[in-house]
C-alpha cells in the first residue's frame, strides 16, 4: 500500500536522514520509533508532501505520488497537536474534507454524525473547538482525518501530553478503530508501550536508513 | 487565581484628575458646545434640504469605501510575504510601508502632486490612489499581525484533508483574518471619510468630504451652526463606525497560542513572490517620496536650487507674510511642547488606568476621545469654546499645542500602557520584601522599564504635532502658521516658484518625520538589550 523507496531529507544544511525505506501492506499499522530529534516527524510530513525530498520516490498503491501536492495524496494526518479549525465547529471541523468533496449535505450530516458516534462524541458537533478537553479535541482530530477516508492515515505523537487514565482508554479506542476500520497507518511516538499496544509492527527510525 | 493589588493603587485617583480634567475642558467642553449650537433646528432643516450636503456626505461615503476596499486589496500581496516569510531586508521594507502612515497628509498630496500627471491633478483618481498609498501600512500592522500568528500546521492541516492552496486560504485562513481584516477596513474608512488634508490638495473645488466643508463652512462662508451641525452628524458617522470596528466576531479570535511563524523561503517560487512583491513595494513607496525632492528642485526652467535658497535665506513670499522658514521654527516649537504635554499627561492617565481601581480604568475610554473625534471637529470646537471672557485662548500661540497634545494622547496612552502593564507584579514584590516604599519601588522598578517607551511616545507625540493639520488649519494664524498649513497655502498660490517652495518645506517635513521615526525604531524594545 505505502511504499517509501530511499528517501533523503535536509532542513537547512542539516541532513535529517538519508535514503529511509518503509514498506506498509494494506490495512497494515505501523509504529516508528526514535528517541526526540531522530526525524520521525519530519518522516511523516515528507510522506504527507509537506516536507521537500531531496532525493527517493514515495508510493501509494503503486501510483507515484512525490511531485505530487499533500492536498491530492490521499494521505491524511493527525497532527501531535491537533490543528483543529478553531474558527469552525466540531461538526464542521469534521465535515472539512467532506465538502471539499462536495458531499450532499445529507450526506454529509449523516457521516458526520457517524464519526461523532465512532469516536464517542455524538451531540458534539455543534461546540467550539476551543471548549474541548485534550482527549474530546484529540478524538476530533482523528475523526476529522478519517473522514477524509484517506488512503494512508499518518499519526504524529496522537497521545502525548494526555494524562494516564485518558491516554489508556484513548488508546484503547483507537486500536480497537484503526483495525476495525482496516486503515493503512504510520504511527510515531517515543513511548514503546504505546507503539505495541497499537500496531502490527514496530521500527526504529535508525534502522530505516541505509 | 488570585492577582496582587497594585502597591500604587492609592495614587491612581491623583494621576486621573489631571488627564481628566484636561479632556473634560479642552475635549468634553468643547464638544458639547458643538452640540448645544448645532440644536438649531433652523441650521439642521437648511442643512437638510440642501443638495450640494447631501452630495458632500455622498462622496465622504463611497470615495471612502472604494478607498477602503482598493486598500485592502492593493496591501494584501505586501502583507502576505511581510506576515509569512524572513528575507534580507524585511525590517527595512516595513519601515518603509509605515512612512507614508506618519507623514503629514498634506505631504502625501503634495507627493501625488508631483507624482502624479497635470490631467490628474485634482481628480477623483488622485485621491484614490492618495488614500491607498496613506492607508497600506494599517493593512501590514493590523492583518500582518494577525497572519504572522497562523500557523503553517493549521494550513498543513487543511492540506492533508485535501484542500488546494486557494481553498485553504478562503476556509481556514481569510476566515481567521476576518476580524482584522474588519478592522482596518473600519479604521481605513474612518481615516478616508474624514480625509482633510489630502481632499484639500488633491480634491479641487467640487470634491469635498464633510471634514472639508466642516471647514468650508466655519472659516470661509462664517456659517459656524452650519459647521456644527455637519460635526454633530459626522460623529454620529464615526461612532457607528467605531461600534462596527469594535464587535468581537464569535470564535475568529480563537488561535491556540501567540507565536510568530514567518518562515525563509523556500522555493523558487516563494523566493520569486518575496522579491517580487517586496521590490514593488518599495517602488511604489518610495518614487512619491523621492519626486518631493525632485520637485522641490525643479522648476519651468530646469534644475533649479533656488527655492531651496529661497527658504534657507529666509525670504518672505509675499507682502505681509512671514519666511516660509519661519513656520519651520514655529512647528519645532509646538513639536517640542506639545512633546511635553502629552508626555507627562499621557504617563499620569497611562498609570492610573494601569494602577487604579476598574472604575478609574474607565479614563481609558476617555482619553481615546480624541481619536473618535475628527480633527477638524476638535478644532472647531477649540474655535468657538474659547474665543471670549476669560477663556480667551484663540489668540494664544499655547491653543495649537494643546489641540495637538490631545491627537497624540491616546497615541502616547497606548504606547506607554501595555509596557508599565508588563512589569511583573513579582519583581515589586520582592522589591517591597527588600524595604521598599511604593515610591522607591516605582522609581527602582517601573521607572527603569518604562522610560523607553515613555520617550518613544514623546518622539511619537512631536511627529504628529510637525505633521497636524486639521486643528491647526482652524487654529493658526498668520504669525502662528505650521509647516503643513504653510505648505497647503502656499500650494494654493500661483506662481512656480511658489508652488516649488512647498515642495522644499515637504521635503524638510519628510526628513524631521524620517528622523523621528528613526529615534523610535531605536528605542523598540527589540532592539534594547536585556
Amino acid at each position: 500500500m505505502l511504499h517509501v523507496d530511499n528517501i533523503s531529507v535536509m532542513l537547512g544544511a542539516t541532513e535529517i536522514f538519508h535514503q529511509l525505506s518503509l514498506d506498509l501492506a494494506t490495512g497494515e499499522v505501523v509504529s516508528v520509533v526514535g528517541p526526540s530529534g531522530s526525524g520521525k516527524t519530519t518522516l511523516l510530513r515528507a510522506i504527507a508532501g509537506l516536507q521537500p525530498l531531496v532525493s527517493g520516490r514515495i508510493f501509494v498503491s503503486e501510483r507515484d505520488v512525490t511531485g505530487i501536492p499533500t492536498y491530492r495524496r490521499g494521505i491524511g494526518m493527525v497532527f501531535q497537536d491537533n490543528q483543529l479549525f478553531s474558527h469552525l465547529s466540531v461538526f464542521d471541523n469534521i465535515a472539512y474534507s467532506l465538502r471539499i468533496k462536495n458531499t450532499l449535505k445529507a450526506t454529509r450530516q449523516r457521516q458526520v454524525d457517524d464519526m461523532l458516534r465512532l469516536v464517542g462524541l455524538a451531540g458534539f458537533g455543534k461546540r467550539s473547538t476551543t471548549e474541548l478537553s485534550g482527549g474530546e479535541a484529540k478524538r476530533v482530530a482523528v475523526a476529522r482525518s478519517l473522514a477524509a477516508e484517506p488512503e494512508v492515515l499518518l499519526l504524529d505523537e496522537p497521545l502525548t501530553g494526555l494524562d494516564g487514565e485518558l491516554h489508556r482508554r484513548l488508546l484503547e479506542d483507537l486500536s480497537v478503530l484503526l483495525r476495525e476500520r482496516g486503515t493503512t497507518v504510520v504511527h510515531v511516538t517515543h513511548d514503546h508501550a504505546e507503539a505495541c499496544e497499537l500496531s502490527n509492527r514496530i521500527v526504529d527510525i535508525r534502522t530505516l536508513s541505509h | 487565581m488570585s492577582t496582587s493589588r497594585s502597591p500604587y493603587r492609592a495614587s491612581a485617583p491623583a494621576l486621573a484628575l489631571f488627564p481628566a480634567l484636561a479632556i473634560a475642558v479642552f475635549v468634553i467642553w468643547p464638544l458639547a458646545n458643538i452640540f448645544s449650537r448645532a440644536l438649531s433646528w433652523d441650521a439642521i432643516s437648511r442643512l437638510s434640504r440642501n443638495s450640494s450636503i447631501h452630495q458632500v456626505l455622498w462622496f465622504s461615503t463611497w470615495q471612502a469605501l472604494a478607498s477602503t476596499l482598493i486598500t485592502l486589496l492593493v496591501a494584501t500581496p505586501t502583507t502576505y510575504i511581510l506576515a509569512r516569510y524572513r528575507f534580507v531586508g524585511k525590517r527595512m521594507l516595513l519601515a518603509l510601508v509605515t512612512i507614508p502612515f506618519v507623514l503629514p497628509t498634506v505631504v502625501v498630496g503634495a507627493a501625488f502632486l508631483a507624482v502624479l500627471p497635470n490631467s490628474m491633478h485634482r481628480s477623483l483618481a488622485a485621491i484614490l490612489i492618495a488614500h491607498t498609498y496613506f492607508n497600506i501600512a494599517v493593512v501590514v500592522r493590523m492583518v500582518g499581525r494577525r497572519w504572522e500568528q497562523i500557523s503553517p500546521l493549521l494550513t498543513d492541516a487543511a492540506a492533508t484533508l485535501g484542500a488546494s492552496p486557494l481553498r485553504t486560504f478562503r476556509t481556514v485562513t481569510l476566515p481567521i483574518l476576518a476580524t482584522s481584516i474588519r478592522s482596518a477596513a473600519a479604521v481605513i474608512f474612518l481615516l478616508c471619510f474624514t480625509s482633510y488634508g489630502i481632499i484639500r490638495i488633491l480634491g479641487g473645488p467640487s470634491r469635498a468630504t464633510l471634514e472639508v466643508e466642516i471647514y468650508t463652512r466655519a472659516v470661509q462662508l462664517g456659517d459656524l451652526p452650519g459647521a456644527a451641525v455637519l460635526s454633530l452628524f459626522q460623529l454620529v458617522i464615526l461612532a457607528i463606525a467605531m461600534w462596527w470596528w469594535i464587535q468581537p466576531t464569535p470564535g475568529a479570535n480563537n488561535l491556540a497560542r501567540i507565536q510568530m511563524y514567518a518562515t525563509v523561503p523556500r522555493t523558487v517560487r516563494q523566493r520569486l513572490v518575496v522579491y517580487v512583491v517586496g521590490t514593488a513595494t518599495a517602488i511604489v513607496i518610495s518614487v512619491p517620496l523621492v519626486m518631493v525632492f525632485v520637485r522641490s528642485v525643479t522648476t519651468g526652467s530646469g534644475v533649479s536650487l533656488k527655492a531651496w535658497r529661497m527658504i534657507l535665506g529666509n525670504h518672505a513670499t509675499g507682502l505681509g507674510t512671514r519666511p516660509p522658514l519661519a513656520a519651520f521654527w514655529t512647528s519645532l516649537q509646538f513639536a517640542i511642547t506639545t512633546a511635553c504635554l502629552a508626555g507627562v499627561f499621557g504617563l499620569a492617565a497611562a498609570g492610573a488606568i494601569a494602577y487604579g481601581n476598574r472604575r478609574i480604568g474607565q479614563l481609558e475610554a476617555l482619553v481615546m476621545l480624541p481619536l473618535a473625534t475628527s480633527a477638524v471637529t476638535l478644532g472647531l470646537g477649540l474655535l468657538i469654546t474659547f474665543d471670549s471672557g476669560i477663556t480667551d485662548l484663540r489668540s494664544r500661540w499655547i491653543m495649537i499645542p494643546i489641540a495637538h497634545s490631545l491627537v497624540a494622547l491616546p497615541v502616547v496612552v497606548r504606547v506607554i500602557l501595555p509596557v508599565i502593564r508588563s512589569v511583573p507584579q513579582g519583581v515589586r514584590d520582592a522589591a517591597a520584601t527588600l524595604g521598599a516604599t511604593p515610591w522607591q519601588m516605582w522609581m527602582t522598578i517601573d521607572r527603569s522599564l518604562i522610560t523607553r517607551a515613555w520617550v518613544m511616545s514623546l518622539a511619537f507625540a512631536g511627529a504628529i504635532s510637525l505633521g497636524e493639520f486639521g486643528a491647526s488649519s482652524f487654529l493658526t494664524r498668520r504669525t502662528s502658521a505650521t509647516l503643513p498649513t504653510e505648505i497647503a497655502r502656499l500650494l494654493g498660490r500661483p506662481g512656480d516658484l511658489v508652488q516649488t517652495q512647498a515642495f522644499v518645506l515637504a521635503s524638510l517635513l519628510i526628513v524631521f518625520i524620517a528622523v523621528s521615526l528613526f529615534a523610535v525604531d531605536g528605542l523598540r524594545p527589540d532592539r534594547v538589550a536585556t
